[in-house]
């Protein structure tokens, strides 16, 4: 997920306690210094190379496509002609992706605040462990239970909202068909991503300086108060750090999208509606099919998956770097 | 603006830990009290029960009276957030809410009572207040920067000003120059001295010359033993404390036999 890299050079020490003549770096500082700069340069290198593997193998598909690769919505990359674009897969992994963060962020801070400022101390506990556990469970497990439980219980909610919300075009259902929808994969992906955005702002929730708190508390604020006054300035870039990892996870995740979505590659505004495609899950359902335009058809799906978590992740940095001498670092 | 405290057989208790024992004294308005004392006799804890700050701490509670001109800070329908706007506080380590700008931070008191107040006010009242707080000339040219840009002694006048831009009637400061250099703790007591015409002041210092310093009335801390409860030894004009205490323990202290 996290991109940007700070080089760990670390300063080398100055003279030391035998005597003030001598090698001014120990070995130990060198070994050191060549392991940081190794692993930070590793990291470097993995990152060029992914890129480089997925331009590489994108560009006999570009090639070979006659249609507008950003703007179709057809996936037919094996034809001759070959005939394929990613306008669905953007369109479906968006939204499922926003449906789960519209969820998921503002419960998991919730979840986060209960335990970290609210909750007594032994409930606070056993919860804390509860959402760093639920944090922890592959998605497949998710995947499962989401298609087994979640789906027949989620279609009376998708009537629910055609009836009284139908009015707002993506509540509408003309189909009557509720099940294998893009709420309802959105609706897994944000109880993934919830314990992980909820683990993480409450790490950063109990970190905030008694300082703080009890400079707002001597003011007269009330405990809501001081949570807006101390507790989420302080917090605000781990929270949005927390939102991003679970956006990271919402964007890439495969297998439960997978076995939710009825695959579909059309542009469908009704997200109640059975149908939609996620760059990740039409990757990982194509792939042992495909021949090989096919393949690179889908790496460079693939490319278009990676360009768009860098440039949310930056977008983010860019969020927290842009009021840094206001942050409670300093 | 000023109003005068009456503390009768005081108790106070961390779960059942007994922080402070049978306290009782009184504190006139516009007047500067310190208490002093030993490291954890008790009087940081005596100080924030004064305000129901020490009730931050799970587990906290009271036994006995603490009257604000005659009215129980613990009575049965008292909010501690009405008392904590009534009586402000002062920390030990200066505490600028660190997103704020300066001016932000002077006013953040007056966001919380619920009234909106136009911007022009709340820019006169940040004024007022820095200047009560001896900070104005020092920072009107950058209002809107950090307040964790300033110094720490600059930083301390800023709290200063943030606790009385809400117009307490009581000022508590909690070691206020322990965490800052001899110019700007100078620069806080010359400050205390004004503050006094307005505003009832409950100072705690470790440091007995600037008790002696600043305060008219001193009331000396102490505990019997470890794990015992604190009690105010005993309390009086702050030039007799110093001059002429009339218990054995005080006169130790203060002549720096321990402590």
């Amino acid at each position: 997920m996290s991109t940007t890299l700070e080089p760990t050079g670390t300063p080398v020490p100055s003279s030391a306690a035998r005597g003030i003549t001598g090698a001014s770096v120990r070995p130990g500082d060198r070994v050191f210094l060549g392991l940081s700069r190794g692993a930070g340069l590793l990291i470097l290198l993995t990152m060029a190379s992914i890129a480089i593997f997925l331009v590489v193998k994108a560009i006999p598909a570009l090639q070979a496509n006659t249609a507008n690769f950003l703007t179709s919505t057809a996936w037919f990359p094996d034809q001759s002609p070959a005939v394929f674009g990613i306008a669905a897969l953007v369109f479906g992994t968006v939204m499922t992706s926003i449906v789960a963060m519209v969820l998921a962020v503002p419960v998991g801070i919730g979840i986060a605040l209960f335990i970290a400022h609210y909750a007594p101390r032994r409930l606070a506990t056993a919860l804390g462990f509860v959402t760093d556990l639920l944090a922890a469970v592959p998605s497949i497990i998710f995947g499962m239970w989401g298609l087994q439980f979640l789906t027949p219980h989620m279609e009376g909610l998708g009537e629910w909202l055609n009836t009284y919300l139908g009015f707002i075009p993506i509540f509408t259902n003309t189909l009557g068909l509720y099940s294998k929808s893009i709420l309802i994969a959105g609706v897994v992906l944000a109880i993934m991503i919830l314990p992980t955005i909820s683990a993480i702002t409450r790490e950063v929730f109990v970190q905030v300086p008694r300082d703080h708190i009890e400079a707002a508390l001597a003011l007269g604020a009330t405990r809501w108060e001081m949570v807006r006054l101390s507790i989420f300035p302080f917090a605000k870039p781990g929270m949005i750090s927390a939102a991003m990892l679970g956006l990271g996870r919402a964007l890439g995740e495969t297998i439960a999208v997978a076995l939710i979505l009825s695959a579909s590659y059309d542009i469908n505004r009704h997200i109640t509606e059975p149908g939609g495609n996620t760059f990740a899950a039409n990757i990982a359902l194509r792939w042992n099919e495909a021949g090989p335009i096919g393949l690179s058809a889908l790496v460079a799906s693939g490319l278009v998956l990676f360009v768009i978590t860098l440039v949310v992740n930056m977008g983010a940095r860019a969020v927290i770097a842009r009021r840094a001498e206001f942050s409670g670092a300093n | 603006m000023a109003k005068r405290i009456d503390v009768t057989d005081l108790d106070i208790y961390y779960g059942s830990f007994k922080a402070v024992e049978g306290a009782t004294l009184s504190i006139e308005p516009r007047s500067v009290t310190a208490f002093i004392g030993p490291s954890g006799c008790g009087k940081s804890t005596m100080l924030r029960a004064l305000n129901r700050m020490h009730e931050v701490i799970p587990g906290a509670y009271v036994e006995g009276k603490v009257l604000l001109d005659g009215e129980d800070l613990y009575g049965a329908n008292v909010d501690p957030v009405n008392v904590r706007r009534t009586i402000g506080m002062v920390f030990q380590r200066p505490n600028p809410f660190p997103t704020m700008s300066i001016r932000d931070n002077v006013v953040a008191g007056l966001r919380l009572d619920g009234t909106r107040r136009k911007k022009a006010e709340l820019d006169e009242i940040a004024e007022r207040s820095l200047r009560g707080a001896n900070l104005w000339d020092e920072v009107k040219d950058r209002l809107h920067r950090p307040g964790s840009g300033l110094s720490g002694g600059q930083q301390q006048r800023l709290c200063i000003a943030r606790a009385i831009a809400v117009e307490p009637q009581v000022l508590l400061m909690d070691e206020p120059c322990s965490a800052l250099d001899p110019i700007s703790t100078l620069a806080i007591e010359d400050l205390i001295e004004q503050l006094k015409e307005r505003f009832t002041i409950v100072i705690v210092t470790h440091n007995m010359q600037q008790a002696a310093r600043v305060s008219d009335t001193t009331g000396f801390f102490n505990l019997s033993g470890i794990g015992k409860p604190g009690k105010l030894v005993e309390m009086a004009e702050t030039d007799v404390i110093f001059s002429n205490p009339t218990q054995q323990a005080t006169e130790d202290y203060i002549s720096g036999r321990f402590g």
